[in-house]
């Protein structure tokens, strides 16, 4: 068991007080759709029904919120418990970004107040992809709060129900790893039912395998993004040791990923349209470069060891595999009857907001709640 | 033990191939849908609608929409397309530099196609999208919608609209005049139609007498029923140099609209599609994984199996 606890350094510092105000700003906004409608802070339309609330916070969203999955993945299944430092932060992050997921469905459903009609055994669609992804997420977010539960009964010193806790965890970390393996590829499968309106480019009977693999890479990458970023801005020391062995996985991955995703395109005879021009294509070759260039700067294992290209490949994986979500839902979208999307300043707001929300309750959590592993020797803040 | 761990994974993975596998299957067992019983639909003729618009009218009136005021004078109900407003529509095609003859313009009505498989049924959480399993007809539940707006991604003829200005949004389209059809009437477009562009009927007497149209010689004079297909009543018309296809016979899985015309269907909105559904494969590809939920159990099973022996191992 690696000892974790609390940085326990001052929370209302200035960064908190600047995303507490965006914030807050999206929150005005989110009064502002449940009062007036939809229509009064989004530019969404009927030929573009879902814009970057479903696209950026859920689809990518969630993705990026795959850490915890991506390392459950190699601790439990694979039996790599040196990794296991590296699970709390994960599943916190995990926690944040699928729980605002969550919250930001609400605000982008039109009739929020029968949400749970989905789930009335008399109103469930069994065929669904929708049914599967909204039943899978909502239980994926129960799971995460009961698989970082014993960070909060630490915190607050309910020792017999934590000890209660353990002996079941077992079965909330199982859930943990099946949950996100279904639910992530079926966002893939949601898209296929687009048809023609989905660009050759995007449109493929593949959708949920591309979309299982983006979401495992993009998992390990945010752990190692989250992980540099905060010990640098926390002062402490790079977890190097763990992150270049953890990224050796991912050029296997992107490899497979960019053989299957090219050779799809090409097969289906439409690899041309990639080198037309126009915002598509430009699209379809920004995502596959990105994703590309981690993986030549990730094969070379003195790579690896470099905090700074290590950093940067993750970052290339994180706009790579964020962008192929983001273009499956809008870029790669015409409804074919000259209905155009960009979205409206207060509706980037309230995603702005979503995000601040999340950078705020990472703040408090690991400097109040034993997340980060304690530091060997004396401990400075 | 760690024989029997290694098996798993091995399962684990295949169970993951299975993603990858799966669109094969998929193609293996798509299956077309066959017409509901006592189907019926529309068969909408562009050659013979005059575009005076009653059908927009009488659908507003038998369906209480409001009217959609377009222009500076807040007199006239004038729709451009489809919205929370206007359930059925007619626009008026015409390429630039043509001049108003036979081949310069031609008119189109556009509403829901109420599919033989439809995209927005199967994508329906909450079964709020209905299709009635006698007459086939499409409907919508606005107490079970939760407003996820997957209909509108998924309709491939772009026809779910949505109330984006209220704070309490509902899904809008044509239900084909159910509460009509109830009584033992037809639907009003049909019904206001003076020409009899519009059809009401069976679907499988609409289709018999769409390619009774498709035989026709142009220019001579043949019977046009008007209103429904068995109400006796017809005019005669010269009839007009078809495209030689029924649109909505076979696109997707069919339609229970059907549309004929003198002009290319995609240059009147209307694409070209493929005749297996995209619902086909959709759903093949989750039964291949999610049948019985045999899978996921099988994996979850293992996955607790393999977590629980190694925190006893660790204890």
């Amino acid at each position: 068991m690696h000892a974790k606890e609390p940085l326990g350094t001052k929370v209302l510092t200035k960064p908190f007080f600047f995303w507490a105000a965006i914030a807050l700003i999206g929150l005005f906004f989110v009064g502002k759709r449940f009062v007036y409608g939809i229509g009064a802070v989004s530019n969404m339309n009927d030929g573009f029904p879902w814009g970057i609330w479903i696209a950026y916070d859920v689809v990518v969203g969630t993705a990026l919120a795959c850490a915890g999955y991506s390392i459950a993945l190699i601790v439990y299944v694979f039996n790599r418990g040196e990794y296991s430092p590296l699970v709390r932060p994960a599943l916190m992050t995990s926690m944040f970004g699928y729980t605002l997921a969550g919250v930001s469905v609400i605000f982008d459903i039109g009739r929020y107040w029968q949400a749970y009609n989905i789930f009335l055994p008399w109103f469930s669609n069994l065929h669904s992809v929708m049914f599967e992804v909204a039943l899978c997420i909502g239980t994926y977010i129960l799971v995460l709060w009961m698989e970082f539960a014993p960070a909060i009964l630490e915190k607050v010193k309910a020792e017999r129900l934590k000890a209660k806790l353990n002996r079941v965890i077992f079965v909330f970390i199982a859930l943990g790893v099946l949950l996100p393996t279904m639910h992530q590829s079926s966002l893939g499968t949601m898209m296929l039912m687009a048809g023609h309106k989905l660009s050759p480019l995007w449109w493929t009977a593949f959708l949920p395998l591309l979309f299982l693999i983006t979401a495992v890479v993009i998992g390990y990458a945010a752990v190692i993004f989250e992980s540099l970023l905060s010990s640098v801005v926390f002062k402490r020391p790079l977890e190097m040791h763990l992150l270049s062995r953890i990224s050796a996985i991912i050029p296997w991955l992107l490899g497979f990923y960019l053989l299957v995703r090219i050779e799809d395109v090409n097969l289906r005879g439409h690899l041309s349209l990639a080198f037309s021009g126009g915002l598509k294509a430009n699209m379809f070759l920004l995502e596959n470069l990105l994703l590309l260039a981690a993986l030549l700067i990730l094969a070379y294992p003195n790579n690896r060891r470099n905090p700074r290209l290590l950093f940067l490949s993750s970052l290339a994986l994180l706009l790579g595999g964020s962008l192929y979500r983001f273009n499956t839902y809008i870029i790669g979208f015409d409804p074919g009857t000259g209905w155009r999307y960009f979205p409206s300043v207060p509706e980037l707001f309230i995603t702005f907001g979503i995000v601040a929300a999340e950078v705020v309750a990472y703040l408090w959590f690991v400097k109040r709640l034993p997340v980060l592993p304690r530091l060997e020797g004396p401990a400075k803040a | 033990m760690k024989l029997k761990r290694r098996d798993f994974l091995k399962g684990a993975l295949a169970g993951g191939l299975l993603c990858g596998a799966a669109p094969g299957v998929a193609g293996a067992e798509s299956v077309r849908k066959d017409l509901p019983p006592k189907a019926v639909g529309i068969l909408y003729d562009s050659t013979l609608c005059i575009g005076c618009k009653v059908c927009v009218h009488a659908c507003k009136q038998a369906n209480n929409m409001p009217a959609e005021v377009q222009g500076p004078e807040p007199y006239w109900d004038n729709p451009l397309d489809l919205s929370a407003k206007t359930l059925n529509v007619i626009k008026r095609y015409g390429f630039e530099g043509g001049k108003d003859a036979a081949e310069g313009f031609a008119f189109i009505k556009r509403h829901c196609m109420h599919c033989i498989d439809p995209a927005c049924v199967s994508a329906c959480p909450a079964s709020a999208l209905l299709k009635n399993q006698e007459n086939g007809v499409v409907s919508y539940n606005k107490d079970a919608c939760i407003g996820c707006r997957y209909c509108q991604i998924a309709c491939p003829y772009n026809i779910p609209k949505f109330e984006w200005d209220s704070p309490f949004p509902e899904i809008v389209k044509c239900q084909l005049c159910s509460h009509l059809l109830a009584k033992g009437g037809i639907s009003a477009c049909c019904a206001s139609c003076p020409t009899g562009a519009s059809l009401f009927g069976p679907v499988q007497k609409l289709r018999e007498e769409a390619a009774r149209r498709l035989r026709m010689k142009p220019g001579e004079y043949y019977d046009f029923p008007v209103a429904a297909i068995d109400s006796g009543e017809s005019q005669q018309h010269r009839a007009a140099a078809y495209v030689q296809h029924v649109y909505g016979e076979r696109e997707l899985g069919g339609t229970q609209v059907l549309y004929l015309a003198g002009v290319a269907f995609d240059k009147l909105g209307l694409p070209d599609l493929p005749e297996d559904s995209y619902v086909a494969l959709a759903d093949g590809i989750q039964y291949a994984i999610y049948k019985g939920m045999v899978y996921p159990i099988v994996v979850l099973g293992g996955l607790i199996y393999i977590i629980k022996n190694r925190q006893e191992k660790k204890e």
